[in-house]
């Protein structure tokens, strides 16, 4: 076995290099080789990546391995080098984010073929998994912040990639700027942690944590947790700053399938992934975690039943399964998280592909009102599609519901309330995905005939992903089977030695049975209510509750008008009064001032020689008598 | 009452002086000229005084390097009077008011 | 009162009568007159504390070699009396105000000042053999420096008090 784990850095130095490339010689590339350089760099990165992965599963891997590249900040006592770090959670990001990172690449050398900015395109494409690699790799806080920023801003430079169009950039500008307000909290918690510990570094601080020898109180640790979370909410998209992904499918779809399956959203489950020695220390911080995202899951999924435009509806099913994953961090199952992360990254990246597709057919539009009976003429899309609302709406034997089925049973070990509320989300899951299918793939054509006449099947460049994604969006669940099914829970087994579980359950196995089948009941159930009301479906004006609905609760505007109004008017009173009459008045009492002296003092400038010999001895005068009898 | 360093000291400061108001009360360039060769010989006598008592001879030199530096200036501020006197047909400095503009 | 009294006060006497003679006479030759005056008693002093080389140099350089200049620029000129500007009477007030609150203030400075009676005997340190041994020895640097600062000097002179520059065209015709 090669010594893979010493290459680390290879895996987000393809990428950037990738980038450099487009990036630099982006008006001198030509279409067809930016996308195959861009795809090459991830796919390069994929390998190494599989090499580290097996190495890491081979059992004779010992412990993380980190990679010191340089000292990155050094200063007395403190120093934070940019270093790596090996291990087993780290190597399964990689797989995920450059895998599905590469199928995206792939697809989108094809989805992209006609657009002038396709070489800028694909150079974003590569810095955003580069920060995404960054951003996993990390062995420090801090490297992991350089990443969380980096994502940040090309998350901001893709959805905001159509720039002409105004209401785009907002999207972007909105992305950002919620970005910003989590990030704040990640940098806050960050200083926390070096404050209190004088490190940043994964493995002191969780040794010194694991140890029991911190001295640290837990109410500093509770906020440091409280702190990270804010920083989770705003880059995974949890209440209250989850507003900014669903605007955020203003960019290409396959930017949406990157940022909602491979990169961005998945880095607040990573963090606190990576944290949960910290996180189990703080059970209040858990609490609020199992809350927030059940509290998400719960408003993002009552939004996607009434969304009209296909993406809003995938965009909001990404916030609900986030919640999820918020969910089973809150009660400790650190490792089903990270399971569902993986197989929802996989149905998800389908999904969005799928619809990429769907768009790429119907020539922009987006609309599923104006849809219907797709699937007659895009047969891989409609199926493989079907395989995604499968997988997602838990039904058996497809990986989410493996995954999906591990959240609820811990869920339910920790609280059957939480339990019962998580499986009315997921019945919500179920309901608005197969919604969206039948009112898409299945029916008559509402479109205009000049649409109908445009329908085609996608080239193989992205059906290929997508049948790719489609298998792994079946088999993928069968690494994490339930304790009931098989003694072996690889992938639990696997990423043992790094995250472990707080507040371990133990179910009897008829429990187990009973839950798994109420789920599947629920979701299956709530699959045949979606088929008979939109087999023939009809668009009323939508009243009460539903109108509130379609319009998301109104928490745009709610925010608008307690947040960014008062913030506007409290500027303006600023503007009025402490710029133009403070600040300025300062400035320009300052130039009024030495304008006004200037013109006394020009007085003084006679241009007689001898007037100035005159000063001049009058200042010798003074500087004799301060050094005579004032300077002792 | 024996000479010493004070009356030196004294004599300086009043040669000085005049030096001084000398060249505040005239107005021709010359005149203001030969008023500064009279403040520098006034320090060159304090500067052998001083010599003379610390049994010194460096200060006695350096009288010789400013009555050098004197005589260069001399030559170079007396071509530039005349240069002023042919150009204006003055000495008179407050003639040589461009400094204001 | 020794002889060294005697001598000291009355150069100091025709030093600061002659320096006065030197601001306060409206003819221009008079005052370059009195300046040499003046150089003169400053020259005596030198005498009297044995720097013969500085007293010499003194008259031949200052009272001799400057003052001629002065006098040849004067009469140059053709300044006198009569065209002698003036300034008025405020202005010189004030001018004497301000000098002599200078010399008070100096004054004041030095009362404080350590007083060291100067030794009558004479002393070698100002011979010229001895200056000379110094000056090529440890001021050798400074002295061939002062050199390149006379030449330099001198070639300032020529040529800022040329004739009118002449246009560059005009050149070959007065060639």
């Amino acid at each position: 076995m090669g010594n893979f784990s010493q290459l680390v850095y290879l895996v987000p130095l393809f990428p950037l290099i990738g980038f450099l490339i487009n990036g630099l010689l982006w008006n001198k590339m030509p279409k067809t080789l930016a996308g195959i350089i861009g795809s090459a760099a991830i796919l390069a990165s994929f390998a190494v990546s599989l090499g580290i992965f097996f190495e890491v599963r081979n059992p004779s891997f010992q412990g993380p391995v980190i990679v010191n590249l340089f000292d990155f900040i050094q200063s007395g006592a403190l120093r934070i080098p940019l270093a790596f770090q090996v291990d087993a959670l780290s190597s399964l990001f990689l797989l995920i984010i450059t895998g599905i990172g590469f199928l995206i690449h792939v697809y989108s050398t094809s989805y992209m073929h006609h657009d002038e900015g396709m070489v800028k395109y694909f150079a974003y494409l590569n810095l955003f998994v580069f920060s995404m690699l960054l951003l996993i790799l990390g062995a420090n806080y801090l490297v992991m912040f350089i990443g969380w920023e980096g994502v940040g801003l090309c998350s901001y430079l893709l959805i905001g990639f159509w720039f002409k169009k105004r209401e785009y950039t907002n999207a972007a500008k909105k992305a950002f700027v919620m970005n910003r307000i989590g990030d704040l909290g990640f940098l806050v918690g960050m200083l926390l942690v070096l404050y209190n510990f004088g490190t940043l570094s994964y493995k002191e601080l969780f040794t010194t944590l694991g140890s029991g020898m911190s001295t640290v109180p837990s109410s500093t640790i509770t906020w440091i947790t409280i702190c990270f979370f804010i920083g989770a909410t705003g880059k995974s998209a949890q209440i209250p700053l989850y507003t900014w992904l669903p605007d955020a499918m203003a960019g290409p779809t396959p930017v949406s399938a990157l940022i909602h399956a491979a990169t961005m959203v998945t880095a607040g489950i990573y963090m606190i992934a990576r944290s949960g020695v910290m996180y189990s220390m703080a059970p209040l911080t858990l609490n609020i975690v199992a809350v927030v995202g059940l509290a998400t899951a719960l408003l993002a999924a009552t939004i996607a039943i009434r969304q009209y435009d296909i993406k809003k509806v995938l965009a909001y099913s990404t916030v609900s399964q986030l919640g999820f994953m918020f969910l089973a961090l809150g009660v400790g199952a650190y490792t089903t998280a990270v399971f569902h992360v993986m197989t929802h990254a996989f149905f998800k990246a389908l999904m969005f592909l799928g619809s990429g597709s769907v768009i790429h057919a119907m020539d922009g539009e987006q609309d599923i009102r104006k849809m219907g009976g797709l699937g007659k003429k895009m047969r891989i899309t409609s199926i493989t599609f079907l395989i995604g609302c499968l997988a997602i709406s838990g039904v058996p034997m497809f990986s989410g519901f493996f995954s999906k089925d591990a959240i609820l049973t811990a869920a339910f070990a920790h609280n059957p309330i939480l339990f019962a509320l998580a499986v009315l989300a997921a019945m919500m899951t179920a309901f608005y995905m197969f919604r969206l299918y039948f009112l898409t793939f299945t029916g008559t054509f509402r479109g205009t005939h000049e649409q109908e006449h445009h329908l085609h099947e996608s080239p193989i460049a992205m059906t290929a992903p997508l049948m790719i994604l489609a298998i792994l969006s079946i088999v993928g669940g069968y690494v994490g089977l339930p304790e009931v099914m098989s003694e072996h829970n690889l992938f639990n087994e696997y990423l043992a030695p790094v995250v472990k579980n707080f507040g371990e359950h133990h179910l009897s196995a008829g429990m187990e049975w009973a839950l798994m089948g109420i789920s599947t009941a629920a979701s299956l159930t709530m699959i045949g209510v979606a088929y008979t009301m939109f087999r023939k479906p009809a668009f009323a004006e939508s009243t009460g509750i539903a109108k509130i609905l379609e319009n998301k609760w109104y928490v745009d505007e709610l925010y608008d008008s307690i947040i960014v109004r008062p913030i506007e008017a409290l500027s303006g009173v600023l503007d009025r009064f402490v710029e133009k009459m403070g600040i300025d008045g300062i400035v320009n009492g300052v130039g009024k001032s030495v304008k006004w002296g200037g013109d006394r003092l020009r007085m003084l400038q006679t241009g007689q020689v001898g007037f100035y010999i005159f000063i001049m001895v009058l200042g010798m005068v003074a500087l004799f008598t301060l050094s005579f009898f004032w300077v002792k | 009452m024996p000479v010493s360093s004070t009356h030196y000291l004294f004599l300086s400061l009043l040669l000085f002086s005049i030096g001084i108001m000398g060249t505040l009360m005239r107005r021709n360039a010359i005149i203001i000229f030969m008023c500064i060769e009279l403040m520098l010989n006034a320090v060159n006598l304090l500067l052998v005084a001083f010599s003379k008592i610390y049994g010194d001879a460096d200060a006695q030199l350096f009288v010789f390097f400013i009555m050098v530096v004197a005589a260069a200036e001399v030559a170079v501020g007396l071509a530039v009077i005349v240069m002023m006197y042919r150009k204006v047909h003055s000495v008179d400095i407050n003639i040589l008011n461009r400094l204001k503009h | 009162m020794d002889i060294y009294s005697i001598l000291f006060w009355f150069l100091s006497a025709m030093a600061v009568g002659s320096a006065l003679g030197v601001i306060l006479s409206r003819n221009p030759v008079n005052s370059v007159m009195f300046l040499i005056l003046t150089f003169f008693a400053i020259s005596g002093h030198y005498i009297l504390m044995n720097a013969q080389f500085l007293a010499v140099v003194n008259i031949i350089v200052y009272a001799g070699a400057i003052m001629v200049l002065f006098l040849f620029v004067i009469m140059l000129m053709n300044l006198n009396a009569d065209v002698e500007p003036q300034k008025g009477m405020m202005i010189q007030l004030a001018g004497v105000i301000s000098g002599g609150i200078l010399f008070l203030v100096i004054l004041m400075g030095i009362t404080t000042a350590k007083s060291e009676t100067i030794d009558p005997a004479s002393t070698d340190i100002g011979l010229i053999s001895n200056l000379g041994k110094v000056l090529f020895t440890k001021y050798v640097l400074p002295f061939e420096i002062s050199s390149v600062l006379f030449l330099s000097a001198m070639i300032g002179a020529v040529v800022i008090g040329k004739k009118e520059n002449v246009p560059a065209s005009d050149k070959t015709e007065i060639v």
